[in-house]
């Protein structure tokens, strides 16, 4: 049957590969170009060789941002797997068996509905959602409550030690619902029986959480970390719109975007920023890998 | 990852999982990317000619008369109306063949910084906003047009005067870039702090000249439950360096600021710097409200509408951006900043003004010489005038407002520029090394919310300095 089966694939490849090549491949390639030069982004750019490279060595906000993605990359995936295990298990196995199938908690097919909706917004337009949420006066949504109860306000954006994991707080309630789905699925494509064969054999929910859910969702947890720690990578949107002064205070907040966007978009140094981006990418690419690599186990097959 | 599975079962979950991870992978650093667009064309299009026709009386630039031009304007606090309105039909009455192409954006570098890399700019552009062009980068790229020829040409209003003696003094050294004029800046902007004139009426309070009045207006007010004084950290920390390097001018003399802008050695570190910062470490210690660091501009600038903010610092656009919100009799002023010490080298009526809003021609434009004839219709007299109607805004052209009943905040500056007499200074360093600005904000704010003193304020913009005086890779500008 393998006839005429490489010019149909072929065929097939060209126009996807070519797109491919053309608005992934090749502007990655430029950003690796650009960032050896001066470019001011607006006449020719010059040949700097390394000097970027070096320059980014002791670059203060550089290494900040990368030490911020390390946050990220424990805080955000930790935290979001947790809470959305946890609300998967009790959506799909938490409650009552009925008739040997097991079922959600009381109302669990609206909360799926609900846990969804962050998912649904713009970035964007959860960025400015919590603005309001955590404006420092009274105007704003905690604010208001705990200064109409005499409280200080917290000034969750503006004390530097608060201020990260206020923004991890937006990226964790923003990729719940998602996780939530994934698990879901993944739960359901477990068979029935074998939650029957261990409640007989005595398993408590916690017994069969952890004995039962987790094992049998491990390819799906480990999708979850990659691409959570992707997005730890990212948070650029949140961290731009939400923070104070662009990654504030006094660099408090920044991420490697953020700061690419300012050698880029403000200080016009794109040559820079695209060293920046380069070292990013080969962040994430490290990342990936090492994930990969040592979640590697044998799933189990049923 | 193109071989192709012999049996459908070899594509696993585990690989389809693993190169969807990769996809996603691929995906993430996209933001490095955004800088990755053509760059090879950039502008080198020096055989094509740029347009000219012959010089005469009424075209002393030799503009060629049909040539189109293309104009860009920021719709922002200005809008865009005085240019459709006023600028462009003054254009097109001087020269009835010309094509006029207006656009108007409130992103210039996005709209604008394809255009430049691609060699195709646009004649007349005013960059400005929060997304302008840096302009120190386009001097450096020698992307702007030198502006001698317009500053020596005959003004419309009257042949026998040069455009640079119709403007007022300041204006093309505000725009100049080592010694050479390239941005024109038209509208003139005074500094300063702001005030209600209905609530220091109504509370039997005066405009303080003296720190020690300063000090007690301020405690009079807090006593009455009002914030005395705020500015917005969350965007608009540079509007309080600027208050706190006017204290510093005043008290150590115009020298001090040209020492930073010139990135002398030890600038930050001056006395008079260390003084300012000290006393205005005070003020946003006893005096402000913590949580206007996590504020925007209009957020406490509508505090102060509704008269929970006492003092604002700003430049005298701050009326016509609060137009809307401001209630009625609110009667916007301006007070310098006061005199911090008897012994202070300049007056507490000396201030700093300058010529805002920049205009630029494109060097490498098509028809150089019909942005350059624009600019000169916008500083004829009609132009300024026109221009001042539309937006309330008072332009650098002296004969411009002749006339004009101003609203009272723009009033209120006027005549504190008057008063200041020869003692106006300005500063420059913000324009010219984007990154210090950046510094100057992020330590301002730490120091007026009270993360650090003033001697580690002046230490950390002082060693950014440096490091950007060191830099090979900026250009450097001096005054």
């Amino acid at each position: 049957m393998r006839h005429g089966k490489y010019p149909f694939v072929v065929g097939f490849l060209f126009l996807p590969v070519t797109l491919y090549v053309t608005f992934v491949i090749w502007p990655y390639a430029q950003a690796f170009q650009i960032s050896m030069t001066n470019w001011r982004g607006l006449s020719a750019p010059q040949w700097v060789g390394f000097d970027n490279y070096r320059r980014l060595l002791d670059d203060g906000a550089f290494w900040k941002a990368v030490q911020h993605h390390g946050v990220l990359l424990l805080a955000l995936p930790l935290i979001t797997i947790a809470i959305a295990l946890f609300f998967a298990f009790l959506l799909n196995v938490g409650g009552k068996s009925s008739g040997g199938q097991r079922q959600g908690v009381w109302g669990a097919k609206f909360y799926r509905v609900v846990f969804f909706f962050p998912q649904v917004l713009a970035v964007a337009i959860i960025a400015v959602l919590f603005q309001m949420v955590y404006r420092p006066n009274e105007s704003g949504l905690i604010n208001g409550v705990l200064m109409k109860f005499g409280l200080e306000p917290i000034l969750f954006l503006i004390k530097p030690n608060l201020a990260l994991w206020s923004i991890i707080a937006v990226l964790v309630w923003q990729a719940v619902g998602f996780y939530v789905v994934l698990f879901s699925a993944g739960m359901a494509s477990i068979p029935g029986e074998i939650y029957e064969a261990a409640e007989m054999d005595g398993a408590t929910k916690v017994t069969l959480f952890f004995r039962v859910t987790l094992p049998l969702l491990w390819d799906t947890l480990q999708v979850a970390w990659v691409y959570l720690g992707i997005a730890a990578f990212d948070a650029f949107a949140i961290v731009a719109v939400l923070s104070v002064d662009g990654g504030g205070p006094d660099g408090a907040t920044t991420v490697l975007a953020m700061e690419i966007y300012r050698n880029a978009f403000v200080y016009s140094k794109y040559g820079y920023a695209s060293a920046m981006g380069v070292a990013l990418f080969f962040l994430t690419l490290t990342f990936a890998a090492l994930t990969l690599r040592l979640t590697k186990r044998e799933s189990v097959e049923y | 990852m193109s071989i192709t599975p012999e049996h459908p079962a070899a594509l696993d979950r585990r690989t389809v999982l693993r190169r969807a991870a990769a996809v996603g992978m691929l995906a993430t650093p996209a933001i490095g990317l955004l800088s990755a667009c053509a760059t090879s064309s950039g502008g080198d299009k020096d055989s094509e000619k740029a347009a000219e026709g012959t010089k005469s009386e009424k075209n002393p630039l030799g503009v060629k008369e049909d040539a189109p031009i293309e104009v860009i304007i920021f719709n922002g606090g200005y809008g865009e109306k005085y240019a459709t309105d006023v600028h462009e039909p003054l254009y097109k009455k001087a020269f009835p063949k010309a094509e006029i192409k207006h656009q108007s954006t409130q992103a210039v570098s996005t709209v604008l910084q394809p255009r430049f890399a691609s060699g195709n700019p646009p004649e007349f552009v005013n960059n400005s906003g929060e997304k302008l062009i840096d302009f120190g980068s386009l001097v450096a790229d020698g992307q702007l047009q030198d502006l001698t020829e317009l500053w020596d040409a005959p003004s419309v209003d009257d042949p026998a005067k040069k455009v640079r003696d119709t403007v007022v003094p300041g204006t093309v050294e505000a725009g100049s870039f080592n010694g050479k004029p390239y941005v024109l800046y038209y509208v003139s902007t005074v500094f300063g702090i702001w005030y209600s004139a209905k609530l220091f009426k109504d509370n039997g309070w005066a405009p303080a000249k003296t720190w020690d009045d300063f000090i007690k207006l301020l405690t009079a007010i807090k006593a009455k439950g009002i914030t005395p004084y705020g500015y917005a950290g969350a965007n608009a920390a540079y509007y309080q360096w600027n208050v706190i390097l006017t204290q510093a001018a005043k008290i150590g003399g115009t020298d001090v600021l040209k020492n930073i802008d010139n990135l002398e050695d030890g600038a930050w570190k001056q006395d008079a710097v260390k003084q300012a910062a000290t006393a205005w470490a005070e003020v946003g210690a006893k005096f402000s409200d913590k949580s206007f660091e996590g504020l925007k501009h209009t957020d406490v600038q509508l505090r102060q509408n509704q008269y929970k903010v006492a003092l604002y610092p700003s430049g005298d656009w701050l009326e016509g951006e609060q137009k809307k919100d401001t209630p009625a009799g609110f009667d916007y002023q301006l007070m310098p900043v006061p005199s911090l010490t008897a012994s202070d080298k300049l007056p507490a009526t000396a201030l700093r003004a300058t010529a805002g809003e920049g205009y630029f021609v494109s060097a490498k434009s098509k028809n150089p010489k019909g942005g350059l004839e624009y600019m000169r219709q916008m500083l004829s007299k009609e132009g300024a005038k026109g221009f001042t109607e539309v937006v309330k805004a008072p332009t650098v052209v002296t004969a411009g407002s002749e006339g004009f009943a101003f609203p009272p905040g723009v009033a209120s500056s006027q005549a504190a520029l008057k008063a200041a007499g020869q003692d106006v200074f300005n500063l420059y360093f913000d324009g010219w090394y984007k990154e210090l600005d950046t510094e100057a904000r992020s330590a301002t704010n730490e120091l007026m919310f009270g993360r650090i003193n003033a001697d580690a304020f002046v230490e950390r913009i002082q060693k950014r300095a440096d490091a950007i005086k060191k830099d090979s890779s900026v250009a450097k500008f001096k005054r």
